[in-house]
């Protein structure tokens, strides 16, 4: 646990564990950034209630960011940058994910800008996005093998 | 093949490929375009002809060999994506970087940022038909490439920034290049304004084409003059500013129609803005001071230094062999490039590699837009719609 005592009087902590609790599974701030890890289980209630609630309103996606922290598990970690444009307000989500089937639940219905995201994170990673309305390979070619972004993927590619 | 009935009454619909070789798709997009006639009904954009691996080769360099390859990826504006690196390494070391550096990045930039929105709108105009514009938006912008080599060597993947301020002390008579730019440039604009924004044939082709509504746009992610035409004043040298950009007394142009004309505006506004920004950063800078943060572990220390004192020897062998290795931790950093939200994403596991360097690149976002902005228009607004949204391929792919 990396929480400190001034994160408690963040509002917008506040207003999540006022909501759900549970949701909340660590808290880290690092560099004035707020990280809420959530479980893949609570990730799109919460983010349905981070978009429609008045007050904190994040309404704009800036990126969906995969890490692949081979070979520690949970294996893959997703990242997911909010920005509410009417308080200026900025927060990130983290989900981690096991190295075995990594498939979470994709967030296009609540942000309609995740979908290429979404595409280009299953191109370079290979975790499925369930409920994605056109999961295909965007960056390399359709018949491509391999994630090259894991860490056991070669730098120089397949040789 | 989806079948459709149409007013005429025929029944199949034709897709018909547009790239990757294209002189309009700028850069190798390829785009299918589902017809009926000449309306289109669907577009499905496929990209990905130049990925070359840009995140991945950065985990194999240190944090300072990977400035060189951030160059490549907004390819119009080299110096925005130097800087949004440099900032997310010092923000993730907690490194303040001295004021008179800060003031020429913040320079610099803004000459980036109009060198972008000059080849923006020569080759939109092109695209278009308008011919001219083309030559005269590229003869000003040799003048800022003019200034790029000056201060740095080279003109387009300049490198210039380093992490803690700049590569090399800029020389003096750069200020007056700059001046001569600041007193020239404002009667140019005007030039292209002359020729573009009364223009019947210009108005005819870009109003109402494209037009993108503000909850669309935030939806899709849009953001830079592309969003701000749609009549969202997101700025992010206004909400979160970054290298003292909240010492700079400048406005961000916003218009509300949100079709291809609002955003011309936007660009063209934006162009003059950049221009003021740059006339108070002469004043701003200081004649000498320090370029780069006094960090000696992290800053290489002068040659001179090297070449006499032994911890500098060290230093500079410390930080060119093995790289410095910041504290562990991820950090956000986003800046206003020429063509929005650019942002940087790093990992750090405390190691002299980044071992996830994300760029958040506005074009690839932006570019999910188009598929909402051509249906229902011609062949020949949507390249004014792939036009209008100013994309860079290489920041698309990466």
């Amino acid at each position: 646990m990396t929480e400190t005592p001034d994160l408690e009087q963040n509002p917008n902590i506040a207003k999540i564990r006022a909501w759900r609790p549970e949701a909340i599974a660590d808290l880290i701030s690092f560099r004035g950034e707020l990280t809420v890890v959530v479980s893949r289980e609570n990730l799109r209630p919460l983010a349905e209630f981070l978009v429609s609630d008045r007050d904190l309103a994040f309404t704009y996606l800036s990126d969906v960011t995969g890490v692949d922290r081979f070979p520690i598990e949970p294996r893959f970690e997703l990242n997911y940058h909010l920005l509410s444009l009417s308080r200026r307000d900025t927060l990130r989500l983290r989900v981690r994910l096991p190295g075995e089937d990594p498939v979470i639940p994709s967030l296009v219905s609540v942000w309609p800008t995740a979908n290429w995201h979404e595409r280009e994170i299953f191109d370079l990673f290979g975790i499925r996005f369930e409920g994605h309305p056109d999961l295909r390979r965007m960056l390399l070619p359709d018949d491509w093998e391999g994630y090259p972004l894991r860490k056991d993927y070669p730098v120089e590619g397949p040789r | 093949m989806t079948t459709v009935q149409t007013a005429t009454g025929l029944e199949q619909t034709m897709v018909l490929n547009m790239g990757p070789q294209h002189p309009s798709t700028h850069g190798v997009l390829r785009v299918l375009l589902e017809l009926d006639g000449e309306i289109i009904i669907k577009a499905d954009v496929d990209i990905g002809y130049l990925h070359t691996g840009i995140e991945k080769t950065a985990e194999a360099l240190t944090y300072s060999q990977a400035i060189t390859i951030t160059d490549r990826m907004d390819y119009l504006a080299p110096l925005s994506n130097n800087l949004v690196y440099c900032l997310a390494v010092e923000k993730l070391l907690g490194l303040e970087v001295p004021k008179r550096a800060q003031y020429i990045r913040v320079l610099l930039t803004e000459l980036t940022r109009i060198a972008s929105h000059l080849v923006w709108l020569g080759t939109h105009a092109i695209d278009l038909g308008a011919m001219s514009v083309f030559l005269y938006c590229f003869r000003e912008r040799e003048e800022i490439l003019k200034i790029f080599e000056l201060v740095s060597g080279q003109r387009m993947m300049t490198s210039y920034f380093r992490i803690g301020g700049l590569a090399l002390e800029p020389p003096a008579i750069w200020t007056d290049a700059v001046k001569k730019i600041v007193r020239t440039f404002p009667s140019c604009f005007d030039e292209y304004e002359e020729l573009l924004t009364k223009n019947r044939i210009w108005i005819g082709r870009t109003q109402g084409v494209g037009v993108l509504s503000a909850e669309d746009a935030i939806a899709m992610g849009v953001s830079g003059p592309s969003l701000r035409g749609s009549g969202v004043d997101y700025d992010v040298r206004k909400y979160f500013p970054y290298s003292s950009y909240d010492e700079f007394d400048f406005q961000v142009p916003v218009r509300s129609e949100g079709d291809c004309y609002a955003r011309y505006q936007c660009r063209v506004a934006e162009m003059r803005e950049s221009l003021k920004i740059v006339r108070q950063a002469l004043d701003k800078i200081p004649p000498e001071g320090p370029i780069k943060a006094d960090a000696p572990g992290i800053v290489p220390p002068q040659r001179e230094k090297m070449k006499t004192e032994m911890e500098a020897l060290i230093y500079h062998f410390k930080i060119f062999t093995e790289g410095f290795a910041p504290p562990p931790g991820e950090v956000y950093q986003r800046i206003e490039s020429p063509r929005g939200e650019l942002a940087c994403f790093l990992v750090s596991d405390g190691s002299p590699h980044p071992y996830r360097m994300k760029i958040r690149a506005p074009s690839f976002v932006n570019l999910q837009a188009l598929q909402k902005m051509v249906v229902g228009h011609l062949v020949a607004d949507a390249i004014a719609s792939i036009g209008t949204l100013d994309i860079v391929l290489g920041e698309i792919d990466r």
